[in-house]
């Protein structure tokens, strides 16, 4: 049994490894200094795609709503697998909060066809929320797993999963069409395969195309290397419902959390150094 | 149509009790509930949890939604979600409450996607306070500002829902404060009769694993945790004695935890736990932002690394460059001799 599968994948800045160019004088994050990179535990969803399709057969869609620039995240999971990616972007999406993305992201995926699975990693390191996953599946009315860090089995029966939770984990059965959130400790995910990167470095989004854009993009089709690019209408969004009109959270304010702190004392590794600083510890009753 | 005043939390059932965390957002849903004027509801679903109706009503719950079905047993998500929209439907509230758990955090979106309203995950705070629209010019009065770290726990932002009610957030287990009980303290019940579709319950649970509780960092006012810098099982002892000798618990950080240095229960971070004991001293631990989302709020955080670059260095209010095989035992002396 075939299974058409989709993955939701996300462009990030890499929040993850900061270095001091990353870093500004006041001790905040400077955003746009961060490459983009795949969300991690997308990759994690992507690998997981890829071993159902190795067992079972079926195709891999990557899908983002995102930037012009995410072709680049899309380019790299079709290095590592992926045999179909398409590009949500258009500049009405922007300040979309997780209700009017996961609305987006649903048109787009009933445009993609009618997936038996769909899967996404289990939260991006820059919203930190774990909320496209579950408000997905419930604008796509599909069952949901979440913290699946296992596929037991797939077949006429449906799907079994083991979800990690936090005080242990349990299996779970249910029916496809279904969807799965999936976290770090599932798997270690594949590096992009030489072979497919010569093949797939040359696809393109139509956006990346200039001039004779047209006929790039029917030459790419033809040899399998043009990752569709659809804007808002293009996956049937109603308007209403997408950037800030679809959103009902608003950011009130942002402060930056000063990554340095206020009294830094450089102890040193000496008999004397270590003592002071019992002493300081315990004259504040740290010990008590 | 009135404003919605009331303030409702989902109360968890975990092993047959309300779950602490749950107890927690009831002693703030009470605080938030005085500012607006209004009255504080729980959520009570499963089978024959009746009886923590009144624990409920002892921390602070004026009125208990109750749906109690043997179906109901154990949670999944869409029997959950269903009876959960239709309360949050008849109850009206202003927000909603529910801990930022596993199931939480599986639950709380389903249900705001279906009421298309706002929600936020994993706040840290939360106040009510004004806002003022600029785009449309329209002031609102006595929202709730959702406060979360975000980008990594590089910012912190404040989050709002102008328009939509309820109002929705997710909070971590011991972020809030739990309120004394007072005993003897009654409330309304309600009960749900709603019909649910046998549609609901495609999902069949196979196995059930719960870890025992190998340690509790929540409430350790001391934490030693080793990092992948312990480099193997036989120094993290070095961890073990310096948490025992300070009367403390072991902690690691995910790069430990990974390595097979350590079990996962005592991991501390964005993944793991997070604690905020008076100390915490960082062995081999380079202070990744995941770690740091995990702990930097401990009153005084000691690094001690071989790397003078280790970012840990740029938080920590003591910061020890050198080999923590000669720097703990060295703090472990010199503990026991000013403690005489």
């Amino acid at each position: 049994m075939a299974y058409q599968i989709v993955v939701c994948i996300k462009q990030v800045p890499d929040t993850e490894n900061l270095t001091g160019e990353a870093m500004k004088e006041d001790g905040t994050v400077n955003r746009a200094a961060l490459p983009a990179i795949v969300n991690p535990e997308d990759l994690n969803a992507l690998e997981m795609a890829l071993q159902v399709k190795e067992a079972h057969g079926g195709s891999v869609t990557v899908l983002t709503m995102g930037l012009p620039s995410a072709a680049n995240e899309l380019r790299e999971c079709l290095y590592r697998g992926a045999d179909r990616a398409v590009l949500l972007t258009d500049r009405r999406l922007i300040a979309s909060d997780t209700l009017a993305t996961s609305y987006a992201l649903s048109c787009a995926i009933r445009k993609t066809g009618q997936p038996d699975l769909v899967l996404c990693g289990r939260q991006a390191i820059d919203g930190d929320t774990a909320q496209i996953g579950p408000q997905l599946a419930e604008k796509l009315g599909l069952p949901q797993f979440t913290y699946v860090e296992e596929v037991r089995e797939v077949g006429p029966d449906g799907i079994v999963v083991r979800r990690g939770l936090e005080h242990g984990f349990e299996v779970m059965r249910g029916p496809l069409p279904a969807l799965l959130t999936v976290t770090s400790s599932a798997n270690d995910p594949r590096p992009p395969s030489a072979k497919r990167l010569m093949k797939h470095k040359k696809a393109r989004a139509a956006g990346e195309l200039g001039d004779g854009a047209e006929q790039d993009a029917t030459a790419l089709r033809e040899r399998d290397l043009l990752i569709e690019q659809w804007d808002a209408e293009d996956a049937g969004c109603d308007l209403e419902r997408i950037g800030k009109s679809g959103s009902p959270t608003r950011v009130k304010k942002i402060e930056g959390v000063r990554l340095a702190s206020e009294e830094h004392k450089r102890v040193e590794p000496t008999t004397e150094g270590l003592g002071a600083l019992i002493e300081e510890l315990m004259d504040e009753h740290i010990f008590d | 149509m009135e404003e919605p005043k009331d303030v409702c939390v989902f109360a968890e059932v975990q092993d047959g009790q309300v779950a602490e965390v749950s107890l927690e957002l009831l002693s703030k849903a009470a605080e938030l509930a005085a500012e607006l004027g209004g009255r504080v509801g729980a959520f009570l679903i499963g089978d024959s949890v009746e009886p923590l109706a009144q624990t409920l009503f002892e921390h602070g719950c004026d009125e208990v939604h109750l749906a109690e079905r043997p179906a109901l047993a154990h949670y999944a998500t869409l029997p959950y979600a269903e009876v959960l929209t239709q309360m949050i439907g008849q109850a009206g509230p202003a927000i909603v409450l529910f801990g930022a758990t596993t199931t939480g955090r599986d639950l709380a979106p389903r249900i705001a996607s279906a009421l298309q309203v706002g929600l936020t995950a994993d706040c840290t705070d939360l106040q009510i306070g004004s806002h003022r629209d600029l785009a449309g010019g329209k002031t609102y009065e006595k929202l709730l500002y959702q406060i979360r770290p975000a980008f990594g726990g590089n910012i912190i932002a404040t989050i709002v829902n102008p328009e939509t009610r309820p109002q929705m957030a997710t909070v971590r287990e011991g972020v809030m404060r739990m309120a004394p009980a007072e005993p003897g303290r009654t409330g309304t019940l309600r009960r749900f009769d709603g019909a649910l579709d046998a549609a609901l319950f495609c999902v069949e649970l196979l196995e059930e694993h719960r870890a025992e509780k190998l340690v509790d960092l929540k409430k350790a006012n001391v934490i030693v945790s080793g990092g992948a810098g312990v480099g193997n099982k036989e120094n993290f002892e070095l961890i073990r004695r310096l948490a025992e000798t300070l009367g403390g618990q072991v902690g690691a950080s995910r790069a430990a935890v990974d390595a097979g240095l350590i079990d996962k229960a005592h991991q501390v971070g964005q993944t793991g736990t997070t604690v905020r004991p008076k100390l915490y001293v960082a062995c081999g631990i380079s202070g990744a932002v995941q770690h740091r989302a995990g702990m930097q709020e401990s009153g005084k955080i000691v690094a001690i690394n071989s790397d003078p670059d280790a970012p840990i260095f740029q938080f920590a209010h003591y910061g020890i460059v050198g080999d923590l095989n000669e720097v703990i035992p060295a703090l472990i002396d010199l503990y026991k001799e000013h403690a005489r």
